[in-house]
């Protein structure tokens, strides 16, 4: 698929070349060709192996690519949950409050991008002046990720400090790019988590009610407003007030870019169609993640609303689909066993349902079951390359 | 008082360059433990202070009297004894501090340290040495406890010693813009301390390897 891309490029190029119609655009097509298909040259082959065209600047833009769709749709929901709450939106939805919702939210999450990578980019020149090396791409990703998996109210300090730690903690200390155990965006929503639960879970958390930067506030609140996520509302014990179509569509209140199927469903086709992504780490985690909850509607306690909670509500709510497709297929964090990342998902799908249904104190599991995984992937590596070995001994042997 | 280099390197040796909790990785549970507020931090480095350096006295005076196949039990013996000891007189002259120490006083027994300094140094060295000994390892060990607990009480309750540091107005819950970090009251963030203080002891101390 992705020579399908390739394709698609070369048989554009004549018309930006010289002479072409589309000349005047040359300098455009020519930065599109190097942001996303250079390096183009293999490695040397040596014997059976060769080295693909790709490095991890490439990489790192394609998964940003990916998140695009999530961020549009996120800084649109930000808003629209604004107009909601302080019910601007009685009338219906009219151009302009499509407009202004969409501008508030810019404004709402666009502080948030600004920090997460000022702390980050600092802190890795910083490390990178410190110990005479070169800059790696790594945290541009990171820095993509973070406004996206944190409340909308969260204080600004609190993101940088939160930033800052597992900037140092998870991946500096570790060597750098490329050598971190946990996905660094990750922890920063589990120091925030731990650090600030006041700000993260709730019903305060998830909607901006007040003003922007002094834009559109001193609305009067709805009657009647709730502010919880549907799991937060399912594991404070009442039943959650969203349909399947609902959660799909994306329109409800939940950590920026979490909310929208159809943006994740737009990420995860870049992400496959590229070979970014493994897919065999998200088929597992679905698959994981929708047999855990099935079993759980039939043997789970039936007045744990949770546990009876369907399996395709499971799949479309929290941060189920953004984890699985963005935060799990991390190259550097999952399994790299092709019979490893089988194994890997299942237990992150697996443990999400687990700690949403068992723990009602943690209402979404998916950041815990990542961080679990992150844990335990070079643990299944390694029997999955010892398994190998000893049936290779074996096969000698025999 | 002018000290010889010996008695100084005894003395001194485990504050710094030969920290039992930092260099030698020892009493790492109780640090993790009684560091969420800086008083029972001290009152802790002061117990084992003293545990430590008068059970280096006491062994040290037994050293040649003891069976060497019995002289594991003889030395709990000792040391529960002053553990007990210490144990009463915070119940009675410190009694809320000693709740809030709860099983870790009486887990000082357990304390690899002591084990360490008996077995290491009392065993074998005579009594004032082994006294300076005591002193310095306890030193040590109180001096990395309270410096993980100067941060964990700051940024977790921001106080100080019970002393409030930083003003009650900052606070969200009063309007203002702060909020203390929960993570500092948390084990994990004390391990973390202690990782950061072996970081920066490590770098300051190049020249050990």
């Amino acid at each position: 698929m992705f020579e399908g891309l390739y394709k698609l490029k070369e048989q554009l190029r004549p018309n930006f070349e010289e002479g072409g119609k589309l000349h005047a655009f040359w300098s455009l097509f020519d930065g599109f060709e190097s942001f996303l298909f250079t390096p183009n040259t293999t490695g040397k082959r040596l014997g059976s192996q060769i080295h693909a065209g790709n490095d991890s600047k490439r990489t790192m833009i394609y998964v940003v690519l990916a998140l695009v769709p999530c961020m549009l749709f996120g800084m649109y929901n930000v808003g629209y949950q604004h107009l909601l709450a302080t019910g601007q939106l009685m009338g219906g939805l009219t151009s302009a409050l499509f407009w202004k919702a969409f501008g508030f939210g810019l404004l709402a999450v666009l502080p948030y991008i600004l920090v997460s990578y000022i702390v980050g980019l600092g802190i890795e020149f910083t490390v990178a002046q410190w110990k005479h090396e070169e800059i790696a791409e790594g945290f541009l990703v990171t820095g993509f990720l973070i406004p996206l998996i944190v409340p909308i109210n969260t204080p600004l300090w609190m993101v940088a400090v939160a930033t800052a730690f597992a900037v140092i903690f998870a991946k500096e200390v570790f060597g750098g790019t490329g050598y971190n155990i946990f996905n660094v965006a990750l922890i920063t929503r589990a120091f925030l988590f731990f650090a600030y639960p006041t700000h993260m879970t709730g019903d305060k958390a998830f909607i901006r009610t007040g003003s922007t930067w002094g834009w559109d506030g001193g609305h009067t609140l709805i009657d009647g407003f709730s502010g919880a996520t549907p799991l937060t509302q399912l594991a404070t014990g009442s039943s959650a007030d969203v349909t399947f179509m609902d959660m799909v569509n994306g329109l409800i209140p939940g950590s920026v870019g979490e909310t929208c199927v159809w943006a994740i469903l737009m990420g995860a086709c870049l992400l496959l169609v590229t070979r970014t992504a493994d897919w065999r780490i998200m088929f597992s985690i679905i698959v994981t993640g929708c047999i855990t909850a099935l079993l759980f509607n039939r043997f789970g306690a039936a007045d744990n609303l949770v546990a009876q909670y369907p399996w395709y509500m499971h799949l479309v709510s929290g941060g189920f689909l953004f984890g699985a497709v963005f935060m799990a297929t991390d190259p550097v964090t999952a399994a790299r066993t092709d019979c490893g990342k089988w194994i890997y998902g299942a237990l992150i799908g697996f443990m999400a349902v687990v700690v949403r249904v068992l723990n009602p104190g943690y209402p979404e599991g998916m950041m815990l079951a990542i961080l679990l995984g992150n844990a335990v992937a070079p643990l299944i590596d390694w029997c999955v390359v010892q398994r190998n070995i000893n049936m290779r001994a074996k096969r000698v042997k025999a | 008082m002018a000290l010889s280099q010996k008695t100084k390197e005894t003395l001194l040796g485990p504050l710094n360059a030969n920290n039992p909790v930092v260099v030698q990785v020892l009493g790492i549970c109780s640090a993790l433990a009684v560091t969420v507020q800086l008083k029972p931090a001290l009152v802790m480095g002061v117990a084992v202070t003293i545990i430590v350096a008068m059970s280096n006295v006491i062994i040290s005076l037994l050293r040649n009297t003891i069976p060497m196949r019995i002289r594991i039990i003889v030395q709990l013996v000792v040391v529960a004894a002053l553990v007990t000891l210490v144990s009463e007189v915070l119940k009675a002259f410190a009694y809320d501090v000693a709740m809030q120490l709860s099983v870790y006083i009486g887990l000082i027994i357990t304390n690899c340290i002591l084990m360490g300094r008996l077995e290491a140094f009392a065993m074998t060295n005579k009594v004032w040495d082994s006294f300076l000994d005591g002193l310095g390892n306890g030193l040590g060990y109180a001096a990395i406890l309270i410096i993980v607990a100067f941060f964990r009480e700051l940024f977790g309750a921001g106080t100080l010693l019970g002393f409030r540091v930083i003003p009650e107005s900052w606070y969200v819950a009063n309007g203002g813009f702060y909020e203390n970090c929960g993570m500092m009251m948390m084990p994990a963030m004390a391990l973390i301390l202690v990782g950061c203080i072996i970081w920066a002891h490590r770098s300051l101390n190049k020249e050990e390897k």
